[in-house]
């Protein structure tokens, strides 16, 4: 009985256990964290030069698609109309509430990452039941402004970093 | 099992087997006693064997032509089908390959759901064996990026954008799988050496499975324990082994008409299209074994639940040897369960074909009723037949239905009767 009292309580042994079994853990995850960390994007991908597109020959209702990071990026010269359409809609009717004034600074650019929020499939421009954009993939409908207004997609289609560098180039990145 | 000592006969032999028992094991693989009324839906797992060491060795020789880079990859392909000698037919068999590993698995599991050989004491196979399928799902997915085609790449996106419905680190996760901020080469590389990895893993499960397998011996298809080895089981060897390689021999006929015959017929035309970014096709659809689950998917309009579905339809076979709360194991002697693996069957198989097409309109109100039927056949129907069912009796032994011609117990009473009168 008097072992068993003994056991019991904590001694100089017991701290030893948690202070190697502590200083184990550390270290195991020191050596892994490298063999994880080497899937995220390297340097080189992360050093991608940001894109300049020139738009100068763009006609509103055009739209273009270029690359960015491996990504599409929809740039779309919009129509009074389209503008007209994005700006009536009342944000409360929305999934993911967004105003067109904070999605397009520049009223008739949009430019936004064509790449539906649902699975990632590109959309198709000027389709679907709100004349924006459809993903065949999975039925998602987006509006003139890129916004969700149907189907899987949990958000709106998302907005880089970009800027015009002069009235006929945006600097996308 | 078997309970007599080996000793191999050779003086050589005893001084190996005494220093690594591999004698021992090859002697109680040939021995291993196996119920003697097992059918030909127990030809399987050996069918599944030799799928495995297929992909296993046309994978290696095909690792030997293919160039893993995003570059490359697609030209690599069409090298091996044009220029490598016999590649095309290397290829073709790993390809389909794939298809036929995947319908042999399947009527596999569809024969322990019928038979109930996931019931005590076999749940540790069963539960390595919906490991075992779980990876079989991530080499096949893996091994479809390889070629590099428009369904190569958007299957990976799509697939791979499932974990973005994570919340919070969902992002981050993604970007970490595809080592940059698309599906581009970093991601093409890591695949290629998972995919290599993978069935070598699965191997080793295999083993696993095989074992744990061997420690209480097969189901079958009454579904009761071995009273008498003496008179319920045959050795595997030869029995068991003959039976399977004619098995295998017709198995390998379907196979070879694939191959030879119809080689494209389960793929999809648009991955003879190299990949583009730029361009989603009309219509993504994974390959047809993928498709029950991808109607799941598509079935809940929400992206984190829709995931969360599709998970829980494999991981709930997991937990089957629990939820299946009748005693008795095998489905002829469960009537109303009878019907409902039917039904479930039907299930699956409508999952499949809606899978494959569009998801709206009709389609769409089909998957979402089939999703919930296939939820409620393992979380509702299993457990509450269990203790509702009245099951038709048990024949006394393995060996009752065999001897007499039919699983009755009628039949099995009075040839009782005469026993007792005889004697």
């Amino acid at each position: 009985m008097s072992d068993q009292k003994d056991e019991k309580k904590t001694n100089r042994r017991d701290f030893l256990f948690t202070a190697t079994a502590a200083a184990g853990v550390v270290g195991v995850g020191a050596a892994v964290w490298p063999l994880v960390d080497q899937m995220n994007p390297d340097a080189s991908v992360k050093a991608l030069a940001s894109t300049e597109v020139d738009v100068s020959s763009m006609q509103p209702g055009q739209s273009l698609t270029v690359l960015w990071r491996g990504k599409p990026v929809f740039i779309k010269r919009r129509t009074n109309d389209e503008i007209k359409k994005a700006r009536a809609v009342d944000i409360n009717d929305l999934k993911h509430p967004e105003k067109d004034e904070d999605r397009a600074k520049n009223p008739e650019w949009l430019v936004m990452l064509g790449i539906c929020t649902h699975l990632g499939c590109v959309p198709l421009t000027d389709k679907g039941d709100y004349d924006g954009w459809f993903c065949p993939c999975h039925g998602s409908h987006y509006d003139t402004s890129g916004r969700i207004r149907k189907g899987p997609a949990p958000t709106n289609m998302e907005i880089p970093k970009y800027e015009f560098v002069n009235t006929n180039t945006i600097k996308i990145g | 099992m078997s309970d007599h000592e080996y000793t191999p006969s050779s003086k050589f032999g005893k001084w190996f087997n005494d220093r690594l028992p591999l004698l021992t094991l090859a002697n109680h693989l040939t021995d291993y006693p196996t119920p003697k009324n097992l059918n030909y839906w127990w030809t399987f797992g050996g069918i599944l064997t030799f799928c495995l060491i297929t992909q296993i060795v046309t994978g290696l020789v095909l690792a030997m032509h293919y160039i893993a880079h995003a570059d490359m990859a697609f030209s690599s392909v069409e090298h091996i089908m044009r220029d490598v000698n016999y590649g095309w037919l290397l290829r073709y068999v790993h390809a389909n390959g794939a298809s036929m590993f995947f319908l042999a698995v399947y009527i596999h599991i569809f024969r322990s759901l019928f038979y109930g050989s996931y019931k005590s004491p076999r749940e540790i196979i069963w539960i390595l064996g919906i490991i075992i399928y779980l990876l079989m799902m991530a080499a096949a997915f893996m091994g479809y990026v390889l070629p590099w085609g428009q369904m190569s790449f958007w299957g990976a996106t799509v697939i791979t954008n499932l974990f973005s419905a994570i919340p919070l680190v969902g992002e981050s996760i993604t970007t970490w799988l595809w080592g940059g901020y698309s599906v581009d080469n970093p991601t093409l590389t890591r695949f290629f050496t998972l995919h290599y990895l993978i069935p070598f893993l699965i191997l080793g499960l295999v083993v696993l499975h095989i074992w744990a397998l061997h420690v209480p011996g097969n189901n079958n298809p009454v579904g009761i324990d071995i009273k008498k080895p003496s008179k319920d089981t045959v050795p595997f060897h030869p029995y068991i082994v003959i039976k399977d390689a004619f098995a295998l021999l017709m198995f390998c006929i379907v196979f070879a008409m694939f191959v030879f015959y119809q080689p494209n017929i389960l793929g999809h035309a648009d991955n003879y299209i190299e990949a583009d970014p730029l361009v989603t096709p009309a219509h993504i659809v994974p390959e047809w074994y993928l498709l029950p689950f991808y109607a799941i998917l598509r079935s809940v309009p929400d992206k984190l639940m829709g995931v969360v579905a599709m998970l829980s339809a494999i991981l709930i076979l997991a937990a089957l040897p629990w939820l299946d709360t009748s005693k008795v194991r095998s489905a002829v002697f469960r009537p109303l369960f009878r019907q409902f693996y039917w039904i479930l069957v039907a299930d699956v198989l409508i999952l499949g074909y809606v899978g494959a097409m569009p998801a709206e309109g009709l389609y769409l109100l089909i998957a979402r009723v089939a999703t919930a039927y296939y939820f409620a056949h393992f979380l509702i129907i299993l457990p509450v037949l269990g203790w509702k069912e009245k099951t038709t009796p048990l024949p006394l032994s393995i060996t009752e239905p065999v001897l007499g011609g039919s699983p009755n117990l009628a039949a099995a009473r009075s040839d009782e009767k005469i026993e007792k009168t005889i004697k």
